[in-house]
Order: structure tokens, then C-alpha cells, then sequence
């Protein structure tokens, strides 16, 4: 099992009033993404735990561009992955996030 | 615990456990224990470099259902199918034994099964889970609190599941509900293809499919493959759960006597539909939900006060 774990500073805090939301199911190609608001001002945390390796710099470069996109501030981001493509990654961080920003 | 919102007129067999939650109890009503964020996972998984999930595939709290307060448990059947494992199954006889000990928890437990069965990777607290939940759920029922499965998910209810259904007070399924214990192709790969030929969809879903369960008295109640549908099903249901009691019991038994001496010699679904009087047995597959749910309501067996 591959554990990669990726630190940023967003632009700011996200907004809303969740505290914690989980999408998607571990199956094939699919992932799930869990949301904690628990981290102090912009901090954002990454850690995805997956079964297929050699994918790292992809990883990155998703959460690089989510990041960037969404200012995910404030929130610890846990993902088991079952061999989802990026663009379900990227779906699903996406889907979590307008989840925590409910008010 | 908030989740993706999702339509009622959704399908339940395509719907994840929390969507089937979200949408089966009173909005907003639910409470979950022991959530995701407690990482209550596996401890077995990642021996086998296979992903956990943090809810290890099942969801249990209380809600309420049309204002009635409920406890209940979902497994996710697309996660490793759905399958009872060391926690998994733990989560589900934790809140089937709070049910029978506490009187002023709800007294009433909804099993939203999507099961394979038992964990293959887990394969010996699976089983021993599974005989737990048995006993609780028979303990549970004893102590007065009804037991209601519903079984409508890919995975179907197979295995431990299966086994799990036939203990439960009252069993709702929908057409792609399936119930049994040995799946399809295990009975294929032990007596062979002519018994039980895995590969004829038509046959599996006609002998294992809800259909046919409903009409032999193997579910109480028949819900569109819909979240609306199997809420309105359950709901209905909840007014005509059985006491468990000596006479309940001499009724079931009675009853599964009498289905083996009339259906023993049948080989297929429609043989067993044309015992039941039913006057077009062919026309039961294609038959329309509600069409078929109005006729299963009329057939003596379908409507029994055991289980």
C-alpha cells in the first residue's frame, strides 16, 4: 500500500459550515474522500493511501491543480483510493468540497 | 455526516448505503455511530495491500422512519462486496445486542443487506460474525424488538446475508433484490452445470431474484426498485411484524414443511408460480412492479403470519 502524504497552503479557509463529509465508496476505479475542517487558517492536508503505485507525480499534480481551483483551507483530506483515473479524483475532491461548504 | 443529495425516485440497486440511508429515513433525521472520521477500519486489509474503507463498509446509527424512531445498519455492497468481516460485522451485532439490552434505544432494527457474504480475506472472524449476528438478531427478536431486512443492492443477499435474512422478523426485497445462501456459482462448481446452470441469467434471477422470493413467502413485502419505494414498503411493513413466540415459531415451521412438499419437486421459478395457482406463470418476469406487487398480495403463501 502506497501512503503519500501532501502538504499545502491554500489562498484561504473554505467556506461553510461543515465539519466533516465522506464521498464515494472504495470499489474499482472509484475512491473515497474524507473531509475534516479540524487544521488552524489556510493549512491543507492530503493523505491518500492506494493500492497501485508508480503514480505519484500524477497524484501531485491533481491536488496541485485542486488546491489551486478550490482553496481547500482548513481541511484534513483522507482518501482510500481503489484505482480511480484522475478525473474521478478530481470529481470526487470537487463533490467533498461543496459538500463541507453547505451552511 | 453529510453525503451527495440524492433524488428519492433513485434506484436503490445502484444507490450507495449512505444514499440509501439518506433517502429511506425522515430527512436530516440520522445519527450515525461510530462515523468515518473514528477510522474504525480493517485491521486485516492492508496485509493483503488491499485499500480499507473508515466505516470498513458499513454504516449503523438511528433515524427515524415516518416518525417512528428506528436503529440501522447498511452495508456498502461495492465495497469487497458488501462482505461481513471482523469489523464490518462487529458494527452490525454491536447494534443488534444494544437493541435487545436497552428498551429506550428504538425498538426497531432496519438491516439494509447488500452482501456477498463473508469477508474471503477475513474469512474466520466473518464466519464466527455472522453466527454472532444469528444469535443477536434471534435474541434481539425475543426481547421484543422487530428485525426488518431489506435486500435490494448488486451484491444481493448471499451467504451469511442470506442466512441473516431467514432470522430477521420481516424481509422486504425488489425485483433485483436476490436471497440465498449458496450463490450461483457455487452451486454450479459443486454439482455441476446441470443442476444449476450460472450463466442462464433468466434462470438465476427468476429462482434467486425477488420475485420469486416473494411469491414463495421468502420476503413479506415487494418494493420498486426506487429509495421511495422500499420507504414505503417498510413502512407498511412496520405495522405487521409478528410476535416471536411459541406460535410463530410452530407456523414457521409449518410452513417451510408445507413450501418443501410443494415445491420439492419443482426445477424451475415458473413450475413453482404454476403450484401457486398463478394462471400465466410466464407473464410473472416481465410483469410491471406494481402489477406484480397487487398479484403476490393475493397468493396465500406470499402472505403468512410466521417467520
Amino acid at each position: 500500500m502506497l501512503i503519500l502524504k501532501l502538504r499545502h497552503a491554500a489562498k484561504r479557509r473554505l467556506s461553510g459550515k461543515q465539519d466533516t463529509a465522506i464521498i464515494g465508496v472504495v470499489a474499482s476505479g472509484n475512491l473515497e474522500v474524507l473531509l475534516e475542517r479540524v487544521l488552524p487558517g489556510a493549512d491543507c492536508e492530503i493523505e491518500i493511501a492506494t493500492p497501485v503505485t508508480g503514480y505519484d507525480e500524477t497524484w501531485k499534480a491533481v491536488i496541485d491543480e485542486f488546491v489551486e481551483r478550490f482553496s481547500p483551507g482548513g481541511l484534513r483530506i483522507s482518501i482510500n483510493d481503489g484505482g480511480a483515473r484522475p478525473d474521478t479524483v478530481f470529481l470526487r475532491l470537487m463533490q467533498g468540497c461543496a459538500l463541507m461548504e453547505k451552511v | 455526516m453529510e453525503n451527495a443529495a440524492i433524488n428519492a425516485q433513485a434506484g436503490w440497486f445502484q444507490a450507495t448505503a449512505r444514499q440509501r440511508i439518506a433517502g429511506l429515513l425522515d430527512s436530516n433525521s440520522f445519527t450515525e455511530f461510530m462515523g468515518p472520521s473514528e477510522r474504525v477500519q480493517s485491521p486485516h486489509l492492508h496485509l493483503f495491500d488491499l485499500p480499507s474503507a473508515f466505516d470498513d463498509g458499513v454504516v449503523i446509527g438511528r433515524g427515524k422512519l415516518d416518525g417512528r424512531d428506528v436503529l440501522i445498519a447498511a452495508q456498502e455492497g461495492q465495497f469487497m462486496g458488501g462482505t461481513f468481516a471482523e469489523v464490518s460485522g462487529a458494527k452490525i451485532v454491536g447494534l443488534m445486542r444494544a437493541a435487545r439490552d436497552h428498551k429506550e434505544l428504538p425498538q426497531t432494527v432496519l438491516l439494509l443487506l447488500d452482501s456477498g457474504g463473508v469477508r474471503l480475506q477475513e474469512a474466520n472472524a466473518g464466519e464466527l460474525v455472522v453466527a454472532e449476528l444469528m444469535r443477536a438478531i434471534v435474541e434481539a427478536r425475543s426481547a421484543g424488538v422487530a428485525v426488518i431486512a431489506l435486500v435490494g443492492g448488486k451484491a444481493g443477499a448471499f451467504g451469511g446475508a442470506g442466512l441473516t435474512a431467514a432470522t430477521c422478523s420481516r424481509i422486504v426485497v425488489s425485483e433485483q433484490g436476490r436471497i440465498g445462501v449458496s450463490g450461483p456459482e457455487v452451486i454450479e462448481t459443486n454439482k455441476g452445470v446441470e443442476e444449476f446452470d450460472a450463466a442462464n441469467k433468466a434462470l438465476v434471477w427468476s429462482v434467486d431474484g425477488g420475485k420469486n422470493r416473494r411469491l414463495i413467502g421468502g420476503a413479506d413485502a415487494f418494493a420498486q426498485d426506487s429509495i421511495e419505494g422500499f420507504r414505503a414498503a417498510t413502512t407498511a411493513l412496520l405495522a405487521k411484524v409478528p410476535a416471536f413466540d411459541l406460535k410463530t415459531m410452530h407456523a414457521e415451521q409449518a410452513r417451510l414443511a408445507s413450501r418443501q412438499e410443494k415445491f420439492g419437486a419443482c426445477d424451475d421459478a415458473i413450475s413453482m408460480w404454476r403450484k401457486l395457482d398463478i394462471k400465466d406463470p410466464e407473464a410473472i418476469r416481465d410483469m410491471a412492479g406494481k402489477d406484480f406487487a397487487t398479484l403476490a398480495n393475493t397468493i396465500k403463501e406470499a402472505n403468512h403470519d410466521a417467520r
